[in-house]
Parts: C-alpha cells; sequence; structure tokens
C-alpha cells in the first residue's frame, strides 16, 4: 500500500489526453441522454392520454428519436469513454496514438449527428426528409439515406475504437510479454470481440440492402432477410450496453463497497461466456416470424437459456464482493452485514439498485425466451417494461451512478452534491418500479408497444392487475419521475464542472481476493474464443439464412416501398381511415382511390 | 482454478433451473403440442394476392368438422376480413400475410399471435369456446397510422354462425 495516499495521482492527472476523450464521449453521451429523455417523457404522456402536446403521427418520429439517442447513442458513447478510462488505466500506458482517438470519436460524433438530423427533420414538414423507422428499422418501411449514411459512420466510428484499444493492447503486450491480460482490458477486448462479429450483419443489412435501397439502386429487399440481419446485431447489441455496467459492477463496485472483488478468474468467464453464446441467439426476437423454421427457433432459445449463466455467475460474485467489503468493516449476521455498506454514497446505492432490477428484468427476460409464452407477451407492452429494467435501469442507472464515481477521476473536480445524486438514483428506482411494473401488466392484457394511441374504438381491455386505465396513470407517474430523476442527474453534472480542481481524489481500484494468477491460461486465449464463437454463429446462422434466401429471394418477395418521408399522405389517410377501411381492401396500394 | 464452495452451489442451481427452461418449452412443444409460427406455409406474392388462391378472397371457411380455415390480410392500416367470424367450441387454424408491409397479428389478451410479413404466410391455430368477441391489435409499427389499425375476431354460436352462410363476408 502506498505511503503518501495524499499524492497519488488521478486518472486525469496522469494521462490527461486519455481523460479529455473520455470526458468528451461521456458529454456526447449525456447529450444523448437529455435528448432521449424529452422525447421519454412527450411519449409517455402521449401515449397514457395524459397530454397529448402533438399530432399522433408524430407519436412514430419521438419513438424512433427516443429509441435511437437512448441505446445507440447515450449507451455507446459511454461505453467508448468507460473502454478509454479503463483499458488506459489498466494498462497503465497511454494510448497509442491520440489523433486516432479522436478521429473515431469524431466519426461517431459526425455519424450520430447525420442520423439524428434525419430523424429530427421529421418534425419539419417543410423538410422532404424523415426516418420514421424507429429503432429496428424494419424494411419495407424505409427511411431517409441520411439515417442509414449517419448509422454506417457511427459504427465504423466504434470498429476503429476497438483496434485502437486493441493495438494498445498489443503494443502492451510486446512490453511485458509473460504477465497476464489485465482484468478490466480483458472486458474490454472480449466486448469489442463480440461487437465486431455482431455487427457485421447490420453493416452488411445496411450496405449491402438498406443504403442502396434507399439511394433507389435496388427497388427492394427481402424484409425477412434484412430483419434476421438485424437481429443478429439486435441481441448481442444489447451485451454492448451491458458489458460496461459489469465492467463496473466488477472492478468498481467492490471497491466503493470497501472491499475487493471476490474473484477474477470467474469474471473472466463470464466475458468469455458472452463472446461465445451473445449472438448465435437473435432468432428468438423472431419466434412469431414465419418462414423461419421451428428448428432453427429451437437452437437460438436453447442457447439463450444458457445466456443466464453468466448473468446469473455475475449476480453471485458482485453480491460476494459487496459482503466481503461489509465484513471487512466489521458487518455481522446472516444479513446485518448490509447496515455496513455504504449507502449514502449515491455510486453504491445507484449500482446496487441497478443490479436488483435487473434481477427482475432477468426473470421477465426468461418468459420473452420461452419459445412458448413468448406468443402471450410478444410486441405486447410486456417488452418495453422488460428492456426498462434491463438497459434502462441495469445499465443507464449503473452508468450514472458510475459517473459519480468515475467524473472525478477524469477531471479532478468533487462532485456537487452527493444528496442530489443520492436522490436522484432513488428517484429512478422508484419511477422506473412504477412505470416497468404497470408496463409488463398492460402486456399481460395485450396492449401493444409501439404505438401513439393503445386505446382502440372497437373493443376493451379485460381488467386484471387493475384497469389500463389505471396502469396508465402508473405508467405516467414513473415516466415523470424518470425525467425528473435524469434532469437531477444532468444538472448535477453541469454544476460538477463548475466545481474548481482540487487534488486528492485518487480512488486506485484493489486487486481481487483470487486473483488472475488462479485463473487458466486458456481463458487469455482470444483466437480461441474467437474461432468457437464464429463456429457458433454459423451454426445458428448459416442455414436460416440460407433458407431466408431460398424462400425469398435475395432481394424479396415482390414486396414494395413504403418511404415513411412522405408523411402528408399518411396524415390524409389516417383522417379519411377509420370508417374508409374496408373500402380500402380491393384498391390495391392506390391510395388516390381511397380519398374519392 | 479456485471456486468457492458456495459458488459451486449456485453454479450447480444456475445450470438446473437453465435445463429446467429448456424443459419446459420442449414439454410444451411435445407434450400439448403447442406449435409455433414456422415455415408450412409456402410462400406468397404481396404484390399479387388478387390471384392467390389463398387471400384473393380474404374468409372463414370449414374444412372439416368443427374445423374452419380463416384467411387473413394485414394491411396499412386494417385487416381484412373484418370481422373475423368463427364458431364458438371450434379449431380454427389462421393464415396470415401482409400485402404491403410488417405488421402484427394480436387476439388482444390471448396468445393468438403472429407477425405478419410480406411474403409470407403465418399460420397459427387456436381453439375457441364460448361466443366472446376479441380485439385484434397490429403489434408492430406499421406507418403513420399504425394507431388506427385494428380489427375484431367475433366467435358465435354454431347456429349462428350457420345462419351466416358459414362466411364471414
Amino acid at each position: 500500500m502506498s505511503t503518501a495516499i495524499e499524492s497519488e495521482p488521478t486518472f486525469v492527472d496522469k494521462f490527461p489526453d486519455e481523460a479529455r476523450v473520455v470526458r468528451a464521449a461521456f458529454m456526447s453521451s449525456f447529450f444523448a441522454l437529455l435528448l432521449g429523455a424529452i422525447f421519454g417523457i412527450i411519449q409517455t404522456l402521449h401515449r397514457t392520454d395524459v397530454a397529448r402536446i402533438i399530432p399522433s403521427t408524430d407519436y412514430y418520429t419521438v419513438l424512433t428519436a427516443h429509441g435511437v439517442f437512448m441505446v445507440i447513442s447515450f449507451t455507446i458513447f459511454f461505453l467508448v469513454g468507460l473502454f478509454t478510462w479503463a483499458l488506459t488505466r489498466s494498462l497503465d500506458r497511454p494510448l497509442l496514438n491520440i489523433k486516432i482517438t479522436w478521429t473515431w470519436y469524431g466519426l461517431m460524433a459526425a455519424g450520430m449527428t447525420l442520423t439524428g438530423i434525419s430523424i429530427l427533420a421529421g418534425f419539419v414538414d417543410s423538410i422532404d426528409m424523415s426516418a420514421d423507422v424507429l429503432y429496428t428499422f424494419y424494411a419495407p418501411l424505409q427511411a431517409h439515406p441520411l439515417f442509414y449514411a449517419g448509422l454506417t459512420v457511427f459504427i465504423v466510428g466504434t470498429w476503429i475504437a476497438g483496434a485502437d484499444w486493441f493495438r494498445t493492447f498489443l503494443a502492451w503486450r510486446r512490453e511485458h510479454p509473460d504477465e497476464r491480460i489485465p482484468l478490466q482490458t480483458f472486458m474490454v477486448l472480449t466486448t469489442m470481440t463480440m461487437w465486431y462479429i455482431a455487427s457485421s450483419a447490420v453493416a452488411a443489412s445496411v450496405l449491402l440492402f438498406l443504403l442502396p435501397w434507399s439511394l433507389g439502386f435496388i427497388d427492394q429487399v427481402n424484409p425477412t432477410l434484412t430483419r434476421t440481419l438485424f437481429w443478429f446485431f439486435g441481441h448481442p447489441v444489447v451485451y454492448f450496453w451491458l458489458m460496461p455496467a459489469y465492467m463496473l459492477w466488477y472492478t468498481v463496485l467492490p471497491k466503493i463497497a470497501g472491499g475487493r472483488l471476490f474473484s477474477d478468474p470467474l469474471a473472466r468467464v463470464v466475458f468469455v461466456l458472452f463472446v461465445l453464446l451473445s449472438t448465435p441467439v437473435g432468432i428468438h426476437h423472431q419466434y412469431l416470424d414465419p418462414g423461419i423454421a421451428e428448428g432453427f427457433k429451437f437452437i437460438s432459445m436453447t442457447n439463450t437459456m444458457f445466456l443466464l449463466l453468466p448473468s446469473l455467475l455475475t449476480a453471485f460474485t458482485v453480491v460476494a464482493s459487496v459482503e466481503y467489503g461489509a465484513r471487512k468493516n466489521g458487518g455481522t449476521g446472516l444479513l446485518g452485514w448490509l447496515t455496513n455498506l455504504p449507502w449514502r454514497k449515491p455510486e453504491f446505492t445507484g449500482m446496487m439498485l441497478a443490479g436488483l432490477m435487473f434481477a427482475a428484468g432477468g426473470f421477465s427476460g426468461m418468459v420473452n425466451a420461452g419459445m412458448n409464452i413468448n406468443y402471450l407477451i410478444h410486441n405486447t407492452l410486456w417488452v418495453p417494461g422488460h428492456f426498462h429494467l434491463t438497459v434502462g435501469t441495469a445499465v443507464a442507472l449503473t452508468m450514472m451512478a458510475g459517473t459519480y464515481w468515475i467524473w472525478p477521476q477524469i477531471s479532478n473536480k468533487p462532485i456537487f452534491s452527493s444528496q442530489i445524486g443520492l436522490f436522484q438514483v432513488v428517484l429512478w428506482f422508484i419511477g422506473m418500479a412504477l412505470m416497468s411494473n404497470a408496463m409488463h401488466a398492460q402486456g399481460l392484457l395485450g396492449v401493444p408497444r409501439r404505438t401513439a394511441e393503445p386505446e382502440y374504438s372497437g373493443f376493451d381491455y379485460p381488467t386484471m392487475f387493475g384497469g389500463f386505465e389505471e396502469l396508465n396513470i402508473q405508467i405516467a407517474i414513473g415516466g415523470t419521475l424518470l425525467f425528473v430523476s435524469t434532469v437531477l442527474f444532468l444538472g448535477n453534472l453541469v454544476l460538477t464542472m463548475g466545481n474548481p480542481t482540487v487534488s486528492g481524489l485518487a480512488e486506485p481500484l484493489p486487486s481481487p481476493v483470487s486473483g488472475a494468477e488462479d485463473a487458466p491460461q486458456v481463458l487469455d486465449n482470444l483466437r480461441l474464443w474467437v474461432g468457437i464463437a464464429l463456429t457458433l454463429v454459423v451454426l445458428a446462422y448459416a442455414l436460416p439464412i440460407a433458407a431466408i434466401i431460398n424462400r425469398g429471394g435475395l432481394l424479396g418477395p415482390g414486396v414494395g416501398t413504403y418511404p415513411v418521408w412522405a408523411a402528408p399522405l399518411f396524415d390524409a389517410l389516417t383522417n379519411a381511415a377509420t370508417p374508409l377501411l374496408g373500402a380500402i381492401t380491393d384498391a390495391s396500394g392506390a391510395l388516390v382511390e381511397v380519398i374519392r | 482454478m479456485h471456486i468457492h464452495a458456495y459458488e459451486k452451489l449456485w453454479l450447480a442451481l444456475s445450470i438446473v433451473l437453465i435445463l429446467a427452461l429448456i424443459g419446459t418449452v420442449t414439454y410444451g412443444a411435445v407434450g400439448p403440442g403447442v406449435a409455433m409460427v414456422a415455415d408450412s406455409q409456402s410462400t406468397v406474392d404481396p404484390g399479387a394476392l388478387d390471384e392467390d388462391d389463398r387471400f384473393s378472397e380474404p374468409r372463414v371457411e370449414q374444412v372439416g368438422e368443427n374445423e374452419y380455415e380463416a384467411y387473413v390480410v394485414a394491411y396499412q392500416f386494417g385487416f381484412e376480413p373484418t370481422p373475423i367470424v368463427v364458431p364458438a367450441n371450434s379449431t380454427v387454424t389462421l393464415h396470415v400475410t401482409s400485402r404491403d408491409v410488417i405488421h402484427g397479428f394480436e387476439v388482444a389478451g390471448t396468445s393468438a399471435n403472429a407477425m405478419a410479413v410480406p411474403g409470407e404466410v403465418s399460420e397459427i391455430t387456436v381453439e375457441t369456446d364460448e361466443p366472446t368477441e376479441y380485439g385484434i391489435v397490429c403489434n408492430e409499427y406499421c406507418g403513420a397510422g399504425h394507431h388506427v389499425m385494428e380489427g375484431k375476431l367475433n366467435v358465435v354460436s354454431q347456429s349462428e354462425f350457420e345462419n351466416r352462410g358459414g362466411d364471414s363476408e
């Protein structure tokens, strides 16, 4: 242990250039969080019919913006910031070339700006551009080309970021040929390995099909194929969001709790399992899709269930590490040690509450993964209820809580107010408990997700767990608390930036109880894991994709093009719609005839 | 590698849970015979549904004693036929496709749920019991009018169904 704690340098003292990149990435992340939160509150109040300040046709622009800004921009910008910190810190060496680092940051920022413009232009009727295709952009709904182009540039930025980290790691390896890969670096490298495999599919979908199609080079696409390629990427991406939270739980939370990580080897096992299993499962989002054989769905289901294993292991290790810290600080008894934990620190309480909600999200996830009971909840509000527990709390709340701990390390500025921070994380937990629980319940009533007006003229929902209206009120209150919590978080951070810099904030991370020397060497053999992961992906996807192309053709079975950036036509149709719906049926797509 | 005894126990229980979950799905498939939407139906040209035997005339037809087939087309922004009228206490196989974009077909509050994908046909079989009226919602975003897209599934008594001539339109 160092005898001169006061002179211990922080991250920003040692690596000022990297700290600047981390701060820039976090600022981009939090800007996206602000936009996402604004669209979130508009959407919540609209859907629940508390306040409809926009026309319902614009709801889908709001929904696209909320989804893309939250799960692409907020989460991934935070990830690249955190990983830059973690890799530099754990290798204890600067990145190879900071210009490359700024290049990938610039690409990501530029790409997201382009995509953001294409989405937000949907609010302005005079601009002939929009991208109301939601986060999943299922063809044949078509966005403006700028939407796809921006996403491509953003993803290329993340690829260069990964290359930047791998090259820095290889340089470190040459300097330290016999050392184990430091745990945080191991987490960065395995997560990026998974990301390269996963994002290759969405890149193929966008570059081969969707972008050329939106530019008019090809007439049509195969909707099942592009949808399958999306979910090839769309499930592992949820682990891409989650791994930064896992990194914080494994390496930072034990320190805050006053202890040390329980087991380094098992942390490595968990990350390896995610490399292996997170991709060959995407078809579980397509259990209800026609044109995909039941056997392929069954394989995907089995893999999905085994994906529970790394998260169940994490639950054990994280709780054990926290308990270790509590007992070291005098905690006793079966549960009495819980009182010897730093509950007043927002970084601790936030992460613990996030972990607790992740457990609940895990259970609703088991229902989603259950191939047969999935029929009851598929595409109902249950599903957003589920992922607001996982990405919306396990990830988002851990990121906010982690910020309270890490921001002083990368800026030498103490957090403005821990009390506001503590209030904010608890408020998030309460808001999400209300909103998510009511969303799950509405899902069981059959209330669909992704709709501006979930009330229908022809029928009423059955009543269980409280009626539809009552659950709407819970959702609206919960959503409002979440919005307030976000504003408090961002306000606290802005005030923190106004604090003067001080010294003595360094909080070095302790080594695990069971260290890397206990981990079998094979765990660090990334080539082996990549090989197995690719084999599993081929086994899970080669036949389904071949079958989809065989059935529908590479460019689709005569499916049309439905640009959602020609909004006025749809507005006219919607206004005329309800009474005339029966008459449309023979018109085979000729919208003009409908209005007559 | 050293693994704590409690952690070994936890690991074992986790694997039991996972195998049990896989077991429930397997049992559902081979025991009660819960069938998934799959690739049982041949593809269809979404631009020429008028010429397709199955979908040129969306309808409900009797194919056996207490067995019925329904052919449903989803489009921006509705379902055809609407309402879908089927008799009580019967077995109904629904075939659902889309004329334009991807839609959802969900009988609200039940597990009768499928994607309607242009070019493909979803097949689900349901058992009806007493006469009831169900709402059908599109549960996949399909464009600016998505929220007005709804249908009805009316389960009527055998005699009422026969008085209608057996067809829903």
